[in-house]
């Protein structure tokens, strides 16, 4: 599914890393190679990250969030040496194939923020206003941590899958964004998100925003609410405002480190 | 003779009495069960039941296990070795390739081995060691660059280093050898790189290689004929998990992994001999006695890397040698281990690529559940029902233990395959058939109908089960059982914990911070039972409470 919306910003996002930092700025990196960094991607990476780069555990190479390699030299020298502690093995790929890697996995991203149609300042009225997002959400240490918070959604979620969220929030929910329920021997009913959880206890966020710990021992019953619990804008927001919203959301790509920014890429 | 120089042959002999007495003989390594203080190969016998004779610890007082001592090892890579024990010394890897020494009773290290691997290394899923082999007061380990090395136990210096397959290739040994009489048996990793893989005896004097066993036939060999065109050469077909060993047949055995490409058969018609099957090889010079293939033309990386666990049962109201293997593709068999004779197959997990098998115990494939462009659902998922963490067998209870990963699926997709020496050739990929989703920590957030870890305990005689003791998250961890009917084992969430053999019943459990991602081992010093389990970057010793 990813590969097809994939093709549909590959371009632009390749036009979008013709002015990226690092190697990619050595030379101008063109469609053909994110084509070819896809190609080599599917042919060597995804037998152990799998086709949507999250096969290893703990590692998603689908959302541009990489742990390990902040920037793209990072990435590239990920790529070609591999990385200590972890099943990512030396590669045999040349300076050049390792950027269109980059160039690839970096396309995979997002749509180009220029090219997402909308009015950023509006979305954000309605986000804060009219939609009540906030009531649930949290962007930039404002608002509720009881849903997923969207500070850096524009990095993480194509388009697509945005504006989909706010006419059918129940269509895709990341397991990690289910809403979890336990009740407690007297009867008492929390709802959150899980957090964390094993074979012994359960951790979660209630909706209070407290972090809770239970023993799950103690508990009478626990597990997912299968549920979304957010509701669909698709009568409430007209196509424009949903838009906008869109717009607002595409353009949230979270705290920026200055340390990454400035240091010595030699380091 | 003066009564110095007497004194002082005296002392020569009594010294050179003990060193004999320290040193490993093989006949040692074959009746190791009568020694249960010690663990003195990987799977602690060459039967590899992973079951101790040792009693202290009981279901009785197993809530009195107390931490004796912790080994942080300086490396960050997982931490997968079965440590050995030969009379109060430790031996394990950090990896991925430092060989300690450690006192058993306090955990503090005598010395240290650092083997550094070649920068062309390149295991596909880390740089991970499982163990090392000893014969005489030699140590042997495999190197992630394709080396083996012979230490000397005392002191830690190198006696000899063979460079036997070329880690730039994607060859790597990453599991604990076998010694079986004066040889020292390895295989090699790399299934994912289009290798041909290989298991090789080498001479544990001089490091010689004295016979070599292709796990892919060449031309003019039996089984040549299962590969289409030159697709044998880069045909995968690695060894990773130790072998086990039948002194009576003098056969060693030893599971292969998958075919390459991974999820793309087309390009290897056929079935693909000896990939995801077991071998029997003739210990003196490696000739095959017979194969069972478990899962003919994989296409799911069903690598049957598993432990060959051998023993002695009651089948059909008379004795039988056999073979008991809890297999990856979602299958737990028994066969016989002489002929090879398929004597049972039943899933353990839920699978949905075959639905039984023909007379002969080759497997009914349900057709149309094969990779495909679009993506195929597939149970058990690509790391399997089970994989390469150690089952174990109590001749006790008669019950088989398997690490299990329960209601596990994964989508398979079938891609062009492209081979280029050193570079990944899987011919495919898998999706998650629950996304992981962003930021998601150490823990998964699955339900129970998407997957969890069990440790399931098994009847041999039928594969039915008798009890299952349910984690939330996936495991990793090796089993060990004793004669005391306990079960240690762990799990990803990082809980290291002993169970009721007979019942699955929690009877203790430790936090240890981090996945087990090991098999735990027992051993004794002074009289003294200790249960050792690595977790995390940390080696645990845990004993009761004095």
């Amino acid at each position: 599914m990813w590969r097809a919306r994939l093709r549909s910003v590959v371009l632009a996002a390749a036009a979008l890393l013709a002015v990226a930092p690092g190697i990619l700025a050595q030379h101008e990196v063109t469609a053909d190679d994110v084509r070819e960094g896809e190609r080599l991607f599917a042919s060597t990476c995804t037998g152990c990250h799998g086709a949507d780069g999250d096969a290893v555990f703990g590692v998603d190479l689908g959302h541009g969030q990489f742990r390990n390699s902040p920037t793209d030299d990072d990435l590239a020298r990920t790529i070609r040496n591999g990385l200590a502690g972890t099943g990512m093995p030396p590669s045999t790929f040349s300076d050049p194939q390792a950027a269109m890697l980059v160039a690839y996995l970096r396309s995979r991203v997002a749509t180009p923020i220029g090219l997402v149609p909308g009015d950023a300042a509006r979305g954000k009225a309605i986000f804060d206003g009219k939609g009540k997002c906030a009531t649930c959400h949290r962007v930039a240490g404002s608002g509720s941590r009881l849903g997923p918070d969207l500070s850096d959604i524009g990095l993480t979620r194509k388009v697509d899958d945005l504006h989909r969220s706010l006419v059918e929030p129940g269509a895709e929910i990341l397991p990690a964004n289910r809403s979890f329920r336990v009740v407690t021997r007297d009867g008492t009913t929390i709802t959150g998100r899980l957090l964390n959880h094993d074979t012994f206890a359960v951790l979660l966020i209630d909706s209070q925003e407290r972090l809770r710990s239970f023993a799950k021992a103690t508990l009478r019953d626990y597990g997912f609410v299968d549920a979304s619990s957010m509701p669909s804008y698709r009568d409430s927001l007209t196509a424009d405002e949903r838009t906008d919203i869109v717009r607002y959301l595409a353009s949230l790509t979270g705290v920026k480190s200055e340390r990454s920014a400035t240091r010595d890429p030699d380091r | 003779m003066t009564n110095k120089t007497s004194r002082t042959l005296f002392l020569i002999l009594l010294l050179a009495t003990a060193s004999l007495r320290a040193q490993v003989s093989f006949e040692r390594l074959l009746r190791a069960d009568r020694e249960p203080q010690n663990w003195l190969t990987y799977s602690g016998t060459v039967q590899s039941q992973r079951f101790s004779q040792l009693t202290q610890i009981t279901p009785d007082n197993v809530k009195n296990l107390q931490l004796q001592w912790i080994f942080q090892a300086r490396s960050i890579e997982k931490f997968e070795t079965t440590a050995l024990v030969v009379d109060g010394i430790m031996y394990t890897v950090q990896a991925p390739n430092d060989l300690l020494a450690l006192d058993a009773v306090t955990g503090r290290t005598f010395w240290m081995y650092s083997y550094r691997p070649s920068q062309d290394s390149r295991p596909c899923c880390g740089r991970v060691n499982r163990g090392v082999a000893i014969l005489g007061d030699t140590l042997f380990m495999g190197t992630i660059d394709g080396h083996l090395v012979a230490v000397d136990a005392r002191n830690g210096r190198p006696i000899w280093d063979a460079a036997v397959a070329q880690p730039e290739a994607g060859y790597a040994f990453t599991h604990a050898p076998l010694v079986v009489k004066d040889k020292v048996i390895v295989g090699t990793a790399g299934g994912e790189f289009g290798i041909r893989g290989f298991l090789a005896a080498f001479d544990a004097k001089s490091g010689k290689e004295i016979w070599r066993f292709y796990t892919i036939p060449g031309p003019g060999e039996p089984g040549h004929e299962s590969w289409s065109g030159d697709s044998w050469k880069r045909g995968g077909g690695s060894i990773w998990v130790t072998g086990s060993y039948d002194p009576d047949l003098n056969l060693t055995y030893w599971g292969i992994g998958n075919a390459g490409p991974d999820y793309n058969g087309d390009v290897r018609l056929g079935d693909n001999l000896y990939t995801s099957s077991v071998v029997a090889l003739d210990a003196d010079t490696g000739k095959l006695k017979w194969h069972y293939q478990f899962s003919p033309h994989d296409e799911f990386d069903y690598d049957a890397v598993q432990v060959p666990v051998l023993g002695d049962i009651t089948w059909n109201g008379g004795p039988r040698k056999v073979m008991m293997f809890a297999n990856r593709n979602g299958f737990f068999y028994v066969l016989d281990r002489g002929t090879g004779q398929f004597l049972l197959g039943k899933p353990f997990v839920r699978v949905n690529w075959a639905d039984g098998f023909d007379d002969k115990g080759r497997p009914r494939r349900v057709p149309g559940q094969i990779p495909t462009e679009q993506g195929t659902l597939i149970f058990p998922g690509n790391q399997g029902g089970t994989n390469w963490y150690n089952p174990s067998f109590s001749p006790r209870t008669g019950l088989f233990y398997i690490p299990t990963w329960v209601n596990y699926s994964s989508i398979y997709v079938r891609r062009p395959a492209e081979f280029a020496e050193g570079r990944g050739f899987n011919g495919g990929t898998v999706r998650n058939t629950v996304p992981q989703g962003l930021r998601v920590g150490p823990v998964g957030y699955r339900t129970e109908d998407e997957g969890y870890g069990a440790v399931r305990a098994i009847d041999p005689h039928t594969g039915d089960l008798k009890w299952e003791y349910k984690m939330t998250e996936f495991t990793q961890a090796g089993i060990l059982t004793t004669a005391s009917d306990l079960v240690f084992t762990g799990g990803n969430e990082g809980y290291f914990f002993a169970l009721n053999a007979r019942t699955g019943a929690l009877l203790w459990k430790s936090t240890v911070g981090g996945q087990v991602a090991s098999g735990p081992m027992t051993y004794a010093v002074g009289g003294r039972q200790y249960v050792a389990v690595a977790a995390g970057s940390s080696l645990f010793a845990f004993a009761l409470r004095q």
